[in-house]
């Protein structure tokens, strides 16, 4: 019995990483190392306002005095920010007209990754800002949306035309000391996605971002921002996929979410940066803050995720409920194989009165994965009868893997209702059995119960990112049982 | 359809199965009888594959087909159902959607075109009404809460839907109450026909009162130790397994003589 198991994660193991390829596009890349002179080389390449560039360097200077943080449940790389190149740019300008315009090799990746790209795209009610490293390179449906007032733009173009806006809300959720990736974010961010949905309007179609890393030692450091007037309503998908590589690359984004009085936001990210391969070499290291603010009465913001990739995965996307009555989810689902190192949870700070936050956290580890669910549940001294629900499951596939929970929480009020659940469950070889003696395979077997396992997170996420993060999770646990 | 020749098996390297002979044709159903522990819960999963169990000899054809060398998901494709004592529950999975995914290997195997949903759902429908099965235990998680009872019933409804060759059915009867063990015994006389067959493995004549065999086994000790037809049940049900064992152990300290 247990030799088969072990046949069947070294099947697992030797399994190559299916969007592992390289795309070969002349780049603009800066020198290697950070310093002043990189924050400027990068505020420059860009055109950037005076004001910019202050905000970077004091994000630079904040970098320089911070720490690694040392509370994750894993031993931090030794990352060397001296080695990483902090801005590249396809050579061939962005902003077309068509898609004929864009280099063919650009789209034929596209493609590859089954990124829609194309007319069609309107039907299913979906605009792409497609990132590729770090310049947008082509942006749909703007006109659509302008209409409506909706601006849907890459963060440069948002400092370009509506500087009042980014400068009003930029690093308001995520101040540029947070963290020590946080800062380094602010000091070096080369571009990501705006979105300012005006009061009173409802986002017609889902807006999403494909983001992408390409370029050898080049870090990715997205900035997203956010912003939803009152009562508003917008649904934003963000997910990738990497390239195979050798060597480590960082990622470390910032997300801001901000959500006015009455405003509802609804976040999406399927996560599948190349994890590495079966003995860790190579893989991302995804080391991203996301942070979303309810300032008004009423608002409403969700973050639902799934992570499958990456080498290590430190992710916490946070809630700070500040108006009365608003509500805050984390619906997420955390995937580790092989040598993965996923730590993630949320933090969701009630600050104002009869908040709600509901938090629903699967972890399935399989190979030598290892898996930590991180939450802290604040209830402030305002925070009168403030709910919250935990729910944290943990699935083990073999017995190699690990599953760890670290749920904080701290009351300052004794009005609030704070409730947890938390199971941990193994993938047995009776329910596989039992599939397969009804004609269905391992694998499929694996990707029937782990897909089950995962609904309730699956159900939140809009219909084709679904399916996209159904295939992902099985395909990501290929082999992983006999 | 099957046959059996001098099946032996192990499972954690004692020996359960001790050489078992078996001819089960098209159209025939049969019930295995005997004491607990003798082995007929084993037969069952080694037919099925279940790979905790090791076979040291003998043969097992499936239609001209080597059994023995197929994967557990490959003798279901060819047709082999195993009806489980204790079906397993997975939360989340629905039931249909399990259906539609084991119903769509099999077609394939069997080099059918696949169902449309409509199609699908059609049969769904007509099957479970064969059954008795309710459309909300239908579509609700595989076995997820369901009742003894309940599960069972699941498992006459899957059987009905996969249309296998032979199915073997391991004490389907246990933990039913009368109303459902009718419910579950009409819908296999139902789903009999010439060209499938049945292996009924049971504890007690009950069951056969509902399904009358054609053939019963008794196994004892991992071997096939009388077979009869439908009146060595009767036999059983009467006199018990005791006088059984005795007058085998009695022929066995005779023989050792």
């Amino acid at each position: 019995m247990m030799e088969k198991d072990d046949m069947m994660l070294d099947e697992l193991a030797n399994k190559e990483y299916e969007f592992g390829f390289v795309t070969d596009i002349d780049m603009d890349i800066s020198e290697v190392g950070l310093n002043e002179d990189t924050v400027r080389f990068i505020s420059a390449k860009k055109n950037e306002p005076q004001w910019l560039l202050d905000w970077r360097m004091k994000g630079f200077k904040a970098f320089q005095k911070q720490e690694m943080p040392q509370w994750q449940n894993f031993k931090m790389p030794d990352i060397d920010f001296q080695s990483i190149s902090y801005y590249a740019a396809p050579k061939k300008q962005a902003k077309y007209a068509s898609l004929d315009e864009v280099d063919p090799e650009l789209l034929r990746t596209f493609e590859k990754l089954g990124i829609p790209m194309s007319e069609q795209k309107q039907l299913a009610g979906v605009a792409v800002d497609v990132v590729f490293d770090s310049v947008s390179v082509s942006t749909t449906y703007k006109e659509h949306l302008n209409e409506m007032g909706i601006i849907f733009c890459s963060i440069s173009e948002a400092v370009k035309n509506h500087p009042e806006l980014v400068q009003k809300y930029l690093g308001t959720v995520v101040p540029h000391t947070d963290n020590t990736f946080a800062s380094l974010n602010t000091a070096v961010f080369s571009d990501g996605s705006f979105v300012y949905i005006p009061k009173g309007v409802r986002c017609p179609m889902e807006l999403s971002t494909y983001f992408r890393i390409n370029a050898e030692n080049t870090g990715q450091f997205e900035r997203t921002l956010i912003i939803a007037d009152e009562d508003s309503y917008v649904s934003y998908l963000e997910g990738c996929t990497a390239p195979m590589r050798d060597e480590n690359q960082l990622h470390a984004a910032v997300v801001e979410l901000i959500a006015l009085k009455g405003a509802e936001i609804k976040y999406s990210t399927v996560q599948n940066w190349y994890p590495g391969d079966k003995d860790g070499k190579g893989g991302i290291f995804n080391f991203v803050t996301k942070r979303g603010a309810c300032r008004g009465d009423h608002s409403k913001i969700s973050w639902t995720q799934v992570e499958t990739g990456s080498a290590i995965t430190w992710k916490y996307p946070s809630l700070i409920l500040q108006g009365d009555h608003s509500s805050g989810e984390f619906y997420s689902v955390a995937v580790t194989n092989n040598m993965q190192i996923a730590d993630t949870g949320t933090k969701i700070h009630h600050i104002g009165a009869n908040t709600k936050s509901r938090i629903i956290s699967k972890g399935i580890s399989a190979g030598r994965g290892q898996n930590s669910y991180r939450g802290l549940v604040q209830m402030g001294s305002k925070a009168k009868n403030a709910r919250n629900f935990t729910q944290c499951d943990s699935l083990l596939i073999g017995d190699q893997c690990g599953a760890h929970t670290f749920p904080y929480i701290e009351s300052k009020n004794n009005t609030a209702t704070i409730e947890h659940e938390a199971t941990t469950s193994k993938i047995g070889e009776d329910q596989v059995f039992y599939l397969n003696q009804r004609g269905i395979d391992a694998e499929q077997a694996i990707a029937l119960i782990v897909n089950g396992y995962a609904k309730e997170v699956l159900n939140q996420l809009p219909m084709e990112f679904a399916v996209e993060a159904q295939k992902l999770l099985s395909l990501t646990l290929e082999g992983s049982v006999g | 359809m099957l046959s059996i020749k001098n099946l032996h098996a192990n499972i954690e390297g004692k020996e359960i199965l001790k050489g078992i002979n078996l001819e089960v044709n098209a159209g025939e159903v049969h019930a295995i009888m005997g004491p607990n522990g003798s082995g007929k819960s084993s037969l069952a999963s080694v037919l099925a594959g279940r790979e905790n169990y090791e076979v040291t000899e003998g043969e097992v054809w499936l239609d001209g087909k080597n059994l023995l060398d197929m994967k557990p998901e490959e003798r279901a494709r060819e047709g082999v159902f195993l009806a489980f004592q204790y079906p397993v529950e997975i939360p989340g999975v629905s039931n249909i959607n399990f259906l539609r995914t084991a119903l769509s290997e099999i077609r394939i195997h069997r080099n059918l075109p696949p169902l449309s949903a409509k199609e699908f759902l059609k049969m769904t429908k007509e099957k479970q009404e064969l059954v008795e099965f309710e459309a909300k235990l239908a579509n609700r998680s595989l076995n997820q809460g369901f009742s003894g009872g309940e599960k069972k019933r699941n498992e006459v409804f899957q059987l009905a839907m996969l249309d296998p060759k032979l199915s073997i059915l391991d004490e389907t009867d246990s933990g039913l109450d009368i109303d459902a063990l009718r419910i579950v015994s009409n819908g296999i006389n139902k789903l009999r026909s010439a060209d499938n067959a049945f292996v009924l493995i049971t504890h007690y004549q009950r069951l056969l009162e509902y399904i009358v065999p054609d053939f019963v086994h008794v196994l004892y000790n991992g071997q096939i130790v009388r077979s009869g037809t439908k009146e060595l049940a009767l036999e059983l049900e009467e006199k018990g397994y005791d006088w059984l064992k005795e007058e085998l152990q009695g022929q066995e300290s005779i023989n050792t003589k």
